[in-house]
């Protein structure tokens, strides 16, 4: 089956953001970018099904700027067959995005669709969701391991109380949660390899998909800070600050 | 305004997060009424009919809703959201499964996480993991929106809202349940409880969080973990507190042999007094905490269920 496989250009997990001081957005200038980590976990985890023989190509899409394909060369190094840019430089939202994806899903026809649980930007948990209600499919969310069964998939998903496996007939869309896999990084042949990988631009024009979104960002602020604190010399001493200065005990 | 909350059930009985979300309801103002959909719910609707402020509980009873597959819920919610202004639901496994789903049948947005109301259709929600903090306006004619239940106080019992069964069932052919694995436990939960003791990597294996149980007992406190904790095999994923995992607010948080990564401290920054032990006297969450203790937990941890009361 062909595997359709989201990636989203986000800063790197690692960094620590500012916000700008005209409260705007956050400030992005200069700042490390990177392939999402969950993204990272669904590439990794087509690339296994493709291994296993249950998968045959893996396209990779991304929504974003000109500079996101560096994200689909990473995809298309790690195993993707080719890959699909979608360029805007305009802030889309999760609709929007799951509208142009379920555009995609319509002319690509996957067998599957694997995506991130969530962008570790906007940690909004949307995307998958929403394109599965657009495209008509069965979702399996937050997925700690993915197993296809002839004309299903077996999802087990994290869910608040432990784990819950369902199963999903095909085509399916997955959603990725941390413990699914381990990703592999890109080794520096396949790197070179990638460069002449297809890749496809095209904008949300050709989809025909309005990216403009009824939420609007009205100002962004830093969270309240926390007054520093002490270390303290013994158990003792912490016992006796919980007691009588912080008063939780 | 006009209000749909949809209930979380836990084990079957009424979620404590349904009263926080009732909470965040009322922020919004207007009529507020009760979705609980599932199998055998007799019970939780009675306990929603209570929360104080709601007008309706609505009880769609039937085994298609069993075990909250998203499919069938959401396509419930469809049949249930025309008149109202809000579709509201916590930001539980739940929530999250399955409000984008019914925002985009609506072809509307869904706002995740909320954890402030500034008026009907303006809200804060975290985002970067909660380093800021976005103010965002809907003009959508449905909001449909998951709530961050720590940033709302739970509304008491003293309502008597009216009790009205759903007929509506609907098809679901493309999803079954096969089984789940939930964890029994006697502990107050985790993303509710006052107090939070968390173990990460530090802690060695699985065998050793049972050095947090006495503290637990005497503190009456939920057990957490970090990631590394729960990506090591030492305990399992429902403990894991963090950006992707449980979000929790307690009086008194105490992370113990956790280095306090961004994604963790994502889950309990907002704890209103945070206690630190850890070896290494570098460790960023010294950087958050209260009150910090550098040492060994291995003897750090008897000494204090000792000197607890």
């Amino acid at each position: 089956m062909k595997i359709l496989v989201a990636v989203k250009r986000v800063i790197d997990y690692n960094v620590k953001i500012r916000v700008k001081a005209d409260h705007s957005d956050v400030d992005l200038t200069n700042v490390k970018m990177a392939m999402n980590p969950f993204c990272e976990i669904a590439v990794e985890e087509a690339v296994r099904l493709k291994e296993k023989g249950v998968a045959t190509e893996i396209v990779a899409v991304t929504v974003g700027p000109k500079a996101a394909q560096e994200q689909l060369r990473t995809a298309l190094a790690l195993g993707a067959d080719r890959a699909i840019h979608i360029e805007t430089d305009e802030r889309v939202e999760s609709l929007a995005v799951a509208k142009l994806l379920a555009k995609v899903v319509d002319e690509e026809q996957p067998g599957m669709v694997i995506l991130g649980k969530q962008a570790i930007d906007t940690d909004n948990n949307q995307t998958g969701q929403m394109l599965a209600a657009l495209t008509h499919l069965p979702q399996g969310t937050f997925a700690s391991e993915v197993a296809v069964d002839g004309d299903k998939v077996n999802v087990t998903r994290e869910i608040d109380g432990g784990l819950q496996t369902i199963a999903l007939t095909l085509p399916a869309i997955v959603t990725t949660d941390l413990r699914l896999n381990e990703p592999r990084y890109a080794k520096l042949p396949d790197i070179m390899k990638a460069k002449k990988k297809p890749l496809d631009v095209k904008t949300p024009a050709d989809f025909g998909v309005e990216v403009a979104s009824k939420v609007s960002l009205l100002k962004v602020e830093s969270p309240a800070e926390r007054k520093g604190g002490v270390k303290v010399a013994s158990v003792d001493e912490l016992i006796d600050k919980l007691k009588n200065e912080a008063k939780v005990l | 305004m006009s209000i749909l909350v949809l209930a979380d059930l836990h084990h079957g009985q009424l979620a404590s997060t349904t009263a926080h979300v009732v909470a965040a309801a009322q922020a919004i103002d207007g009529d507020i009424d009760i979705l609980v959909a599932g199998e055998g719910v007799q019970a939780a609707a009675e306990a929603a009919a209570k929360l104080d402020g709601v007008n309706k509980v609505h009880v769609a009873d039937n085994a298609v809703y069993a075990h909250q597959l998203a499919e069938p819920l959401s396509a419930l919610l469809v049949e249930l959201a025309d008149g109202y202004t809000h579709v509201l639901a916590s930001a539980s496994t739940t929530g999250k499964n399955v409000l984008p789903r019914l925002a985009a049948l609506k072809d509307v947005s869904q706002l995740s996480d909320i954890l402030a109301v500034d008026s009907a259709y303006t809200f804060k929600r975290p985002i970067y993991a909660g380093n800021a903090i976005a103010t965002v306006k809907s003009d959508d004619a449905l909001k449909v929106i998951t709530v961050r239940t720590t940033g709302f106080d739970a509304v008491s019992d003293g309502g008597s809202a009216s009790i009205e069964t759903v007929d509506v069932v609907v098809d679901n052919s493309q999803s079954s349940f096969v089984k789940e694995e939930l964890a029994q436990s006697d502990r107050p939960e985790l993303g509710g409880a006052k107090v939070v003791i968390s173990g990460g990597r530090g802690m060695g294996n699985g065998e050793n969080f049972k050095l947090l149980d006495g503290i637990a007992d005497k503190l009456g406190a939920a057990i957490g973990a970090s990631r590394a904790a729960v990506d090591a095999g030492f305990v399992p994923n429902d403990m894991q507190v963090g950006q992707t995992g449980k979000i929790v607010a307690p009086d008194l948080y105490i992370a113990v042999g956790i280095s306090g990564a961004i994604q963790h401290l994502a889950g309990m920054k907002d704890s209103k007094v945070i206690v630190a032990i850890n070896k290494d006297d570098e460790a960023p969450i010294f950087q958050v905490a209260d009150y910090g203790l550098v040492g060994d937990l291995f003897e750090i941890l008897p000494d204090i269920e000792s000197k607890l009361n």
